[in-house]
């Protein structure tokens, strides 16, 4: 997928929201929604489950409108966190100029955070990208709950962030950090353009 | 009465993007060559969009290109008023008189003219006289002709009858363009990102965007610091959208973190920084240089490469070289579609990658390219025989060739068969085709058609009409050939009115007046008739003598004065009879062994020779049937077996 395109003077980014079910990657995606201008966003894709569980995948597209004289839109997507919708996840993975692994700071859901970061790894070489290189950030999410529920920023950052990318911690249904990671995951994206090799 | 033209208003200041790219292109033209190409040029935009400027530069590059030019430049209702003031001071004539001695009149906000009769027909009749008298005139206004209420029809097709171009508001590059260099003209700085935030700004016009840049600069004065991208959108109150939007009591997201404002701007804000430090300017020239050969219709591989690289390299020589190969690759095709139609067209064309291929197919075509059937050597002007019945013909003959194309276009010779209109014809060819790189066609009619039905044929008529459109003059020898070769007629119309009208030499014979000729087209006629019809009458004695003493020199015989004059007193209607009768004496001669004489020319062509003599002497040829003259070709047009006396005489007694 061509990033940016000179000729046709695009810049497409489809941003991936990745991590275990009930993590909150689609209120993420709710979130920026409703902070988007009416004008700048297009309708927001969702099919959930009755409960509210993502069962396909949700997506956002952002029109940002003339940046640097190129016609600017992000993507955003989200993968059903079931483990069962592993293909789904896949197809969704395909094409991704960056990943937000949303994790979930649970301390109880450690492992469902590790198993869908392992999951992450080996869906994006089905793809032929090496996790390594794909830009990356990763977001604690519901760091909000109460302390002893949690694990704190630096503990995850230890127990999730052995790559050392950027993370962020959030509380997304309030909003906080989300705005935030979606920053930190352009930047990566619109560097790694800068850096050639995306064009 | 006129405003002055206003210096700071000229072409190097005013800035060309998309939305006005074809007016600036429109206005050059016309200041280059006033009157000659779009006349008048009528630039519609809405306000403060640069009408005015646009308007003023034209004047001044006109000016500069030919300062003896009067060039006027007015508003509307300058105009009017000086109209008023001179009809009051009853000098409406003067009025006009002083306009119509413009040379290049510019008038500006011409939508005003709604319900102003007066003016309207003022303005037409203006109009009309410059026009005629090949002076330019521009206008503007902020709507095209026909949306001027109240304009009087014929005005409006006046109006509409030149270019009608408008401009546009400006895009995105094109508003940053413009506040850079209002910037630089007021001596401001301002921190980077700042004009881009400015320019993001939805403006109407671009009145509107230097009100903001005034704003910017004042503000920046009274402070005394410099602003960056984030104040700007306060100073203009560029916030409003995103704020709006992200108000608490939202429902899903009641309290964001941080005072709420605006996350998305920022978003934006953040993602337009990154993305312009991530588009480098020489990416983007590169990507300009892309777009702009890509919509030409070139590859642009080579260019495309160089986007994959991460440091910018030789960028510009890279640019510079490809736009260099497409002007190589242009000329080659220029010169490949002169050549064969078909053959230019070709990817090869097309993709600066392949020039050296492009370069071989460009010579192959040049290789191919075969001219047009030229003259017949054998007939130069200095062997054709003069005399009073042709010399009309040949005099005209001799002022085409003085200046082809211009005195007698076309030249058609008429006359019976065998007074040597081919003789002249390809005479006339070969003086034409001594010229500088002359391309004759010289040909007949017959191998004109064949060619063509050839070319149908084998699916190249584009070929086949290039190679004659090279062709510096063209002659058709027996054009009544054409009856009823419709498609040929067809054809030649149009080379005919091509080659005319870039002067080239037409000749063309005919058996008869054109007008006389059955199955031709009334165009065609009508054409042939437009230029000269010179007649070829039958040869007159001073002709007959000529021809025959040349042909006998070139026998290498010289034969009693006698003879010459026996055959050249012998009625003949066409020199290839007498060339006929030449033979047969010639003939006989050879047959009896004896020598050519007046004596033996009597009895061979009085009816006393021997039969089989005279019979041989057709079919043998002596040397001299297939003359220089070239007019035995054809059998059929010579009588070679005479009746015998004796059965003449019995249809007689019959």
């Amino acid at each position: 997928m061509s990033l940016v395109n000179f000729t046709t003077r695009e810049i497409t980014c489809k941003i991936v929201y990745y991590g275990p079910g009930r993590s909150g990657k689609t209120t993420n995606l709710h979130y920026i929604y409703g902070r988007v201008p009416d004008s700048r966003r297009g309708r927001m894709v969702s099919l959930a489950t009755q409960t509210d569980r993502t069962l396909f995948f949700d997506f956002l597209p952002i029109d940002l409108g003339q940046i640097s004289g190129f016609s600017t839109r992000f993507q955003l997507y989200t993968v059903p966190g079931q483990v069962y919708y592993n293909a789904t996840r896949r197809l969704v993975l395909q094409g991704a100029d960056g990943v937000v692994f949303v994790g979930d700071s649970q301390a109880r859901q450690l492992d469902e955070n590790l198993e869908s970061l392992q999951n992450l790894q080996s869906n994006l070489l089905e793809h032929g990208v090496d996790i390594r290189t794909i830009p990356l950030v990763l977001q604690y999410n519901k760091q909000d709950l109460p302390r002893e529920l949690i694990l704190s920023p630096a503990d995850l950052d230890d127990a999730l962030n052995f790559r050392g990318v950027p993370s962020f911690s959030a509380d997304a249904l309030h909003g906080t950090g989300v705005f935030e990671t979606l920053k930190g995951i352009s930047e990566l994206v619109l560097k790694k353009l800068a850096a050639g090799t995306a064009a | 009465m006129s405003s002055a033209l206003n210096p700071k208003y000229s072409f190097a200041t005013f800035v060309v993007g998309a939305a006005n790219r074809l007016a600036v292109t429109a206005g050059h033209t016309v200041a280059e060559s006033p009157g000659a190409a779009y006349n008048p040029l009528f630039i519609y935009s809405g306000s403060g969009l640069g009408k005015t400027h646009l308007l003023m530069a034209v004047g001044h590059a006109a000016k500069k290109a030919a300062p003896q030019l009067n060039i006027e430049y007015l508003t509307l209702d300058e105009y009017v008023e000086a109209f008023h003031a001179s009809v009051a001071a009853g000098q409406g004539d003067a009025f006009r008189r002083r306009f119509q001695n413009v040379d290049v009149l510019l008038v500006d906000d011409v939508q005003f003219l709604t319900n102003r009769k007066e003016m309207q027909s003022e303005l037409l009749r203006l109009t009309e006289a410059l026009q005629a008298a090949g002076r330019q005139i521009v206008l503007t206004s902020d709507r095209p002709p026909p949306d001027i209420a109240d304009l009087d029809e014929r005005l409006i097709s006046r109006l509409s009858g030149g270019l009608v171009v408008d401009m546009g508001t400006p895009d995105y590059e094109t508003r940053v363009a413009i506040l850079r260099r209002k910037a630089e003209e007021r001596g401001a700085r301002f921190e980077p990102g700042v004009l881009e935030t400015v320019a993001q700004a939805e403006v109407g016009n671009v009145r509107e965007l230097m009100g903001a840049l005034n704003r910017l600069v004042a503000f920046q004065a009274v402070n005394d610091t410099s602003i960056n991208a984030e104040t700007v959108k306060q100073i203009l109150g560029l916030t409003g959208e995103g704020a709006a939007t992200a108000t608490p009591g939202d429902g899903r997201a009641p309290a964001a973190k941080g005072g709420g404002g605006d996350e998305f701007g920022e978003f934006l804000a953040d993602v337009t920084v990154t993305v312009g430090k991530a588009v480098e300017a020489w990416r983007a020239r590169v990507g300009e240089a892309v777009l702009r050969w890509e919509g030409e219709g070139y590859r642009t591989h080579r260019l495309e490469a160089l986007l994959q690289r991460d440091a910018p390299g030789a960028v510009d020589e890279a640019i510079a070289a490809f736009a260099e190969d497409v002007e190589r690759l242009k000329a080659l095709e220029a010169e490949v579609s002169d050549l064969d139609p078909a053959a230019a067209g070709q990817s090869v064309f097309r993709d600066p990658e392949r020039l050296g291929e492009a370069e071989q197919a460009a010579a192959k075509v040049r290789d191919g390219a075969a001219p047009p059937p030229g003259p017949s050597a054998a007939f130069p002007l200095a062997a054709f025989a003069v005399g009073p019945s042709n010399q009309v013909a040949v005099s005209a003959a001799r002022a085409a060739l003085e200046r082809p194309g211009k005195k007698y276009n076309p030249l058609v010779l008429v006359g019976k068969s065998g007074l040597g209109k081919t003789h002249l014809l390809n005479a006339i060819g070969l003086e034409l085709a001594r010229g500088k790189r002359a391309v004759v066609a010289c040909l007949s009619t017959q191998a004109f058609i064949d060619e063509l039905i050839a070319a149908i044929d084998g699916n190249r008529v584009d070929w086949w009409r290039a190679r004659y459109r090279r062709a510096t003059a063209l002659l058709l020898d027996d054009i009544q050939l054409l009856t009823g070769k419709e498609r040929t007629q067809e054809e030649l119309f149009n080379l005919f009115n091509l080659l005319q009208d870039k002067d080239r030499q037409l000749v063309f014979t005919a058996p008869a007046h054109p007008n006389t000729l059955s199955g031709l087209e009334e165009r065609i006629v009508s054409r042939l008739e437009g230029g000269l019809v010179a007649e070829l009458k039958e040869p007159d004695r001073e002709v007959k003598r000529a021809v025959l003493e040349r042909m006998l020199g070139q026998q290498g015989v010289h034969p009693e004065p006698a003879l010459i004059d026996y055959l050249a007193d012998r009625p003949t209607d066409s020199v290839r009879s007498l060339v006929g009768l030449l033979q047969r004496v010639v003939g006989a001669a050879a047959a009896q062994d004896g020598p050519l004489s007046a004596g033996l020319a009597r009895e061979v062509l009085e009816g006393h020779a021997p039969r089989d003599t005279r019979r041989s002497s057709g079919f043998r040829t002596s040397g001299l049937v297939v003359s220089s003259l070239g007019g035995i070709k054809s059998r059929e047009k010579v009588v070679w077996d005479w009746i015998d006396v004796a059965d003449r005489m019995i249809e007689e007694f019959r």
